[in-house]
């Protein structure tokens, strides 16, 4: 648990967010709108029937993406589970592609073959976007692995929810992360259900899931996540550990999901307390404080933040309507992006069946 | 010039010469360095490349397969050594979910060029938990591809090729291979690689054709000998070498010149390599077939361990031999 020094520590008076100037905290908050904005949008056309699967909504959690993805250099990674809108547009992806990629539409990022919980764009250092529970926590050893391999000053920022902590390959990536020295930081978004079954009801735990680490000789810390600020103070000294350390870290950032494990999560109202909900939305929801504090330290006006929600509104509606428009895949794209060598139509492609349709 | 190597030391060779190309491929499994390999086919390589390129890895399977997948998608090469393919149960969301799929639910923005390498056998005595033979699984996900070398020239070819592929390629082999020999061409007559998808005739005949891939090959060729002394029967034995990319018109082609089949096939019956096989042959060579296709798998039960029935468990020249002589 946060202990009380930590409680009473003004994060705002960190170095790394001391460094940061009025029209980046604005571009922060923006961020966090925008990505609030997306979601609720992509809610109303997921209940619309416009996309199939799965919805695994972020809001709640937008200072986690957005406060950690903000420390990220060049050579810096990222990658998380199903729950990966959130981390898209912190990197960068455009609404455009990624509401058509909801949409299963052929502009999508991953042209309509990944779906919502599949978002990845490598070209800005964000490798998905993984459907199953913590397995993607072996992929971020990996991508930190590479970096130390190829001799790249970065690190990764490997994503999971709590309900990730009890899987064995979680537990096999932290060991090997520390065993080897590698660059990464896991970064637990605690938001206190692995689906519908509370954090008391499905882990195990000392004081807080983040001190498991301490059984893989590993650093650990918990993070208040409706604080930004103390995101991203805190999420610098693992990063900076692991970039000039090569040592792991495990962080736990305390947060909360509005809305259910996913869309079609029926029962999200009947395990969690309309109080609960309340106290959240009023208190810790990341953005509400986020603009409470911008609008003290003078930086941002009512007025200001008015505006900003309403472009990523309209920019939100933009995407449905871009997504909308876009052309479905066609039947031939069924059968692109299997094999590299047919995609580029090598000699090799030619030696032997990669196919075996009737 | 040619010189005979074991498949060991073939495979060792090929893996040798792709860390000197590439600097990107590194070499990685429980107890490919300091220990040079549970079955010696990395011996050396650890002292020759040192820690970075031959690394032991813990007992953990989806942890490095996992890490092997993360780092191929930012450019390096890992070749990833099962100690035995069985272990592949605890590894299967990786290999699976993550490295045959990440191309496709990426929209081809992610590549995966990994090599998963090591014995995918039956027949030591180890029981069922270590004799699986899943060729067929792996080939059943699209994304993958899968090859099993049964000589020592075929392994080396096979490795490397594996190693260049931009996917990833598991490739079987069998530890009762290993000791093997056969001749491999010679370094200085150029480089040596067999590209994934190309069956080889390993025995020209006339009458039957038996199909076959690893070891199975072997069995069918000491079979063949059996029916051509005994019974005069000239079989020509193909070897599938590739599993996926498969070699279909190697296939029909032996089919339409033989007009008889008996697939020799590792796997257990339900769903094997053989199976898909079968299926083809039905599906593009009907009208070639002069006799119903029959099949010699393992017998469809766990892999037991009796060393004094197991062999009989499995494909070999005596099930072979009986097998053919039913085609009338």
């Amino acid at each position: 648990m946060t202990s009380d020094i930590t409680q009473n520590l003004d994060f705002a008076h960190s170095p790394i967010n001391q460094a940061l100037t009025p029209e980046r905290k604005i571009e922060l908050f923006t961020q966090m709108v925008r990505i609030r904005r997306f979601e609720q949008a992509a809610l109303k056309y997921y209940t619309g029937g416009k996309m199939g699967g799965f919805l695994h909504l972020y809001i709640g959690q937008e200072s986690v993406a957005v406060g950690t993805i903000s420390l990220g250099g060049a050579d810096d990674h990222f990658i998380t589970a199903y729950r990966d809108h959130g981390h898209a547009l912190a990197v960068g992806m455009g609404m455009n592609e990624c509401m058509a990629e909801m949409f299963g539409k052929q502009t999508g990022c991953s042209k309509g073959k990944g779906g919502s919980m599949h978002f990845f764009a490598p070209d800005k250092n964000f490798w998905g976007g993984h459907g199953i529970v913590a397995g993607q926590t072996p992929l971020g050893l990996g991508l930190g692995y590479g970096l130390k391999y190829l001799g790249r000053e970065g690190c990764c920022l490997c994503y999971l929810g709590d309900g990730a902590v009890n899987q064995g390959a979680f537990h096999e990536s932290l060991n090997i992360a520390s065993l080897f020295g590698i660059p990464v930081v896991y970064i637990i978004e605690n938001n206190g259900y692995s689906m519908g079954t509370s954090q008391k009801r499905s882990s195990a735990f000392n004081g807080c899931l983040a001190q498991r680490a301490e059984a893989y000789a590993m650093e650990w810390d918990v993070i208040d996540g409706s604080d930004i600020y103390e995101v991203r103070a805190k999420t610098h000294i693992a990063m900076e550990r692991a970039r000039k350390e090569h040592k792991p870290t495990l962080l736990e950032i305390d947060t909360y999901r509005y809305y259910g494990h996913s869309v079609a999560d029926a029962n999200y109202k009947k395990y969690r307390t309309p109080e609960e909900i309340e106290n959240y939305k009023a208190n810790h929801d990341p953005i509400v404080t986020f603009q409470r504090r911008l609008i003290n330290e003078g930086v941002l006006t009512e007025d200001q933040a008015k505006e900003i929600n309403k472009a990523a509104s309209d920019e939100a509606a933009a995407s449905v309507k871009f997504a909308d428009e876009s052309p479905a895949p066609t039947i031939a794209d069924i059968s692109t992006d299997v094999y590299w060598e047919s995609d580029n139509d090598t000699p090799a492609s030619k030696i032997g069946h990669h196919f075996f349709n009737d | 010039m040619s010189r005979t190597l074991t498949y060991r030391e073939a495979l060792r060779e090929g893996l040798d010469e792709e860390l000197a190309r590439d600097p990107n491929v590194v070499l990685m499994g429980e107890e490919v360095a300091q220990y040079n390999g549970a079955y010696k086919v990395t011996e050396g390589l650890w002292k020759k490349w040192g820690d970075k390129r031959v690394v032991d890895t813990p007992i953990s399977e989806a942890g490095f397969i996992g890490m092997g997948i993360g780092a191929s998608m930012l450019g390096v090469r890992p070749v990833m050594e099962l100690m035995f393919w069985s272990f592949h149960s605890v590894a299967f969301d990786q290999l699976v979910n993550n490295a045959a799929n990440v191309r496709y639910m990426s929209g081809g923005l992610c590549s995966c060029p990994i090599v998963v390498r090591g014995p995918a056998n039956g027949g030591t005595g180890v029981g069922a938990t270590h004799s699986h033979v899943p060729e067929g699984l792996f080939a059943a996900f699209p994304g993958l591809k899968v090859c099993a070398p049964a000589t020592p020239a075929d392994a080396k070819g096979l490795i490397k090729a594996a190693i260049r592929d931009n996917d990833p390629v598991y490739v079987m082999e069998n530890t009762m291979l290993y000791g093997n020999t056969g001749e491999v061409p010679d370094p200085a007559d150029g480089d040596h690689v067999v590209p994934l998808g190309l069956a080889d005739i390993k025995r020209e005949g006339s009458d039957v054709s038996l199909i076959a891939h690893g070891r199975s090959v072997i069995q069918a060729l000491a079979a063949a000998e059996i029916l051509k002394d005994e019974h005069g029967i000239n079989c020509e034995v193909l070897d599938l070498r590739s599993i996926r990319p498969l070699d279909v018109d190697a296939i029909l082609k032996t089919v339409k010149k033989t007009n008889r089949v008996v697939l020799v096939d590792e796997s257990k019956p339900f769903g094997g390599v053989s199976a898909m096989v079968a299926m083809l042959i039905q599906e593009h060579a009907f009208d070639y077939l002069d006799a119903p296709i029959k099949r010699v798998c393992s017998i469809d039960a766990p892999s037991i361990y009796s060393p004094h029935i197991e062999h009989e468990q499995l494909p070999n020249p005596r099930r072979i031999v009986e097998k053919v002589l039913t085609l009338g």
